[in-house]
């Protein structure tokens, strides 16, 4: 039932305790309990690229009868087919597998960029690192190789690039 | 009974034990768990007070971000300092008051029937106070950010609406340019202005909304986060390095949480875990519950366009439009969507007075299903009947303490659907019809199932809000007592020394006069 109080110091009391309770509540969920988001000695290795893969099929040139049949703003000589080449990936770490996969590449017609992001949580220390790519659906086997050693600290982070800019596939 | 039903029932008892407690401590103004939406609004005015200053101050250099909220975290704790702690706490409080508001309308059953606006369009304001809240973790750019920021990346890199993977914007130390963090504070500063407008909508179906605590809740609060501030302040994590993993975090759990959720499953599963829980939010007011009762209707030749129904109504479903017939007059109209089927109109119309000496007593503005003759001619008939030496007249209410349970041969009980459909006429004119006294009850207040039920029965009960009780009726005649469903054995207690008191009264001089309508006494 409802009722006016007369003052009474235990309602003060009570006041004090439950705006404390509030503020313990705050503050202990807005710092604890801690969170441990990458073990002690560990390092991370991310994989991550945006690459146009290789035409998936060989770029020819027009004959003068092909290119008569075309408008004239349409008369290229050289034409490749739109679809790209998907990525094939494979890395090994210390001579054991750690990924193999393929990006495929966007869009409808298969003609965008192939992208990827991975992430693999790794001990820290000393690995010989071999990452393998292929960018061309013509070539059997990897066309793209790079083996390292690297030194990994503690929670640091490796990343695996692909860019032609860097010369294909380089690590930073 | 379902388990859902279970489940909600029973969270309703525990809530309003808890509440009934608190009332005790805090008063019902002061009472956290009664303004839990008007402390959510308290905690927005902090943020965005606070946010202000904490712009201001803030330089938006990649390089430069981390450091300026570090000098004023520690060179300037006494004022950039603190005011970052109130941005952070109030935040946090935010998202507490959120989610048990969250809850206590489920378990109040507000969520269906004309509800059905405010609980939807509360729900993209918890998409849209997280937005708020994670962005300006990332701002800080401390080693917290950097994990929020790739957490939430990669969660919205799952998405297929980026060309290329979001996440390479974090891959290396160079990727980042300052106009990220310009971005970052529009995006930081927008999303929560976003977040006010949905808020306006969110209020949009409720009159005289709870926006804003009562002094002392307000003062309580502030000062509690002020505390707060002083003892335990915000600092930043170390610098944010893209070369390296934050590995050991003090995460705000109440923004930060999906972040560890996700690393447990996947993004799929975060957002799975995400469009299910909103799904069902949004889909909860389409379980089946029960059917909306029938809404006032409006007596066009006895509505004298006076706007207290207008005033009155909790969820602003009356509109005064100009009368058809009487040039210059206003005529009260019933939007069928928005109406509560409450009665608080009812109540606070004029001509719902009970001494009106027409046979049948139609009123301007009347529920279909509890029309004021029906309770009139329940009035009379039961005290007609009343014996003994004290008789007292209850008014209950459908949504509180079963009044009913106390009729007895000296006791007639009256139940309304909402204590607010009490005209305070009918209190004069049982006293005047043969009671010694009336007991009114009905939910605490705060529990009032239609927001103001109680408070405007209070009011109009003491003078204080038209239409009210005349001054001549004598308050020791009148008790009223506010009880929710479990408090049945308070109000026994208040019913049996109201009794004693009545008898200590005896034949009062200041005892109305008797009053017997004439309609009765020519019929006999």
């Amino acid at each position: 039932m409802v009722s006016k109080s007369p003052y009474n110091p235990l309602v003060l009391v009570g006041q004090v305790l439950f705006y404390g309770l509030f503020a313990v509540i705050i503050a202990y969920f807005s710092t604890a309990p801690k969170y441990t988001h990458l073990e002690p000695e560990t390092s991370l290795i991310k994989l991550s690229f945006s690459y146009h893969g290789e035409p998936v099929g060989e770029c020819h040139q027009r004959t003068p009868e092909e290119l008569a049949k075309l408008a004239p703003n349409m008369r290229k000589l050289t034409v490749c087919p739109r679809e790209r080449s998907p990525i094939k990936v494979k890395i090994d770490l210390d001579g054991q597998p750690l990924f193999e996969g393929v990006a495929p590449p966007a869009g409808l017609s298969k003609d965008g960029t192939s992208t990827i992001y991975k992430r693999f949580e790794v001990p820290s220390g000393e690995h010989m690192l071999s990452v393998k790519m292929n960018d061309n659906v013509r070539i059997k086997d990897y066309n793209m190789v790079r083996e390292e050693k690297v030194t990994l600290k503690p929670a640091q982070i490796l990343v695996i690039d692909l860019r032609r800019d860097h010369g294909g596939i380089f690590f930073e | 009974m379902s388990s859902f039903a279970f489940i909600r029932q029973g969270g309703f008892v525990l809530l309003q034990r808890i509440e009934a407690f608190f009332d005790a401590i805090f008063g019902t103004a002061g009472n956290p768990w009664r303004h839990l939406g008007a402390l959510g609004f308290y905690f927005v005015w902090i943020v965005l007070a606070t946010g202000i200053y904490l712009f201001i101050v803030l330089d938006t250099g990649v390089e430069d971000v981390f450091s300026s909220i570090n000098y004023y975290t520690h060179e300037q704790w006494w004022l950039g300092g603190i005011l970052r702690s109130l941005h952070r706490y109030a935040a946090d409080g935010l998202v507490l008051v959120m989610l048990l508001h969250l809850v206590r309308e489920f378990f109040y059953g507000r969520y269906y029937g004309f509800r059905w606006f405010s609980w939807i369009t509360g729900v993209p304001l918890i998409w849209l106070v997280y937005a708020s809240g994670i962005g300006g973790y990332w701002l800080v750019w401390d080693q917290l950010g950097q994990f929020s920021a790739i957490a939430s990346i990669e969660w919205f890199d799952w998405l297929p609406i980026f060309t290329d993977p979001a996440t390479r914007n974090f891959l290396t130390p160079g990727a980042l340019t300052d106009r990220f963090f310009s971005l970052l504070v529009f995006l930081h500063i927008g999303i929560p202005l976003i977040l006010l407008l949905a808020l306006w909508v969110h209020i949009q179906r409720v009159s005289q909304s709870d926006v804003f605590p009562s002094r002392s809740l307000a003062l309580g609060t502030l000062a509690t986060l002020l505390f707060l501030a002083m003892v335990k302040p915000t600092v930043s994590h170390g610098r944010a390095d893209l070369s390296f993993v934050p590995t050991v975090l003090h995460i705000d759990w109440y923004y930060l949480f999906i972040h560890p959720l996700m690393y447990l499953t996947s993004p799929a599963g975060l957002w799975a875990i995400a469009a299910v829980l909103t799904l069902l939010l949004l889909l909860l007011p389409l379980l089946p519950h029960p059917k909306q009762e029938p809404i006032a209707v409006v007596n066009p030749p006895n509505c004298n366009g006076c706007r207290r129904c207008f005033d009155d109504c909790p969820y602003g479903a009356i509109a005064m439009l100009p009368h058809p017939d009487k040039p210059g007059h206003q005529l009260a109209h019933v939007i069928p969507e928005l109406c509560a089927s409450c009665g608080i109109c009812a109540g606070a119309c004029p001509s719902s007075t009970p001494f009106r000496s027409v046979e049948q007593l139609v009123t301007g503005i009347d529920m279909p299903q509890q029309p004021v003759d029906a309770l009139r001619e329940e009035m009379e008939r039961k005290i007609a009947a009343l014996t003994g030496p004290v008789k007292i007249a209850v008014f209950g209410c459908d949504c509180a303490v079963d009044a009913r349970r106390l009729e007895s041969g000296n006791t007639a009980v009256m139940t309304l659907m909402c204590t607010g459909l009490l005209p305070p006429s009918f209190v004069e004119y049982a006293l005047r019809g043969g009671a010694d006294g009336v007991l009114v009850t009905g939910c605490r207040e705060g529990s009032c199932a239609y927001r103001f039920g109680t408070q405007f029965t209070e009011q109009r009960l003491y003078g204080q809000r038209e239409p009210h009780l005349r001054p001549t009726v004598p308050l020791e005649r009148l008790r009223m007592a506010w009880a929710d469903s479990h408090e049945m054995s308070c109000l026994k207690a208040t019913l049996e020394e109201f009794r004693e008191h009545l008898q200590t009264l005896g034949a009062d001089e200041n005892r109305p006069r008797a009053y017997t309508p004439r309609r009765i006494a020519q019929n006999g």
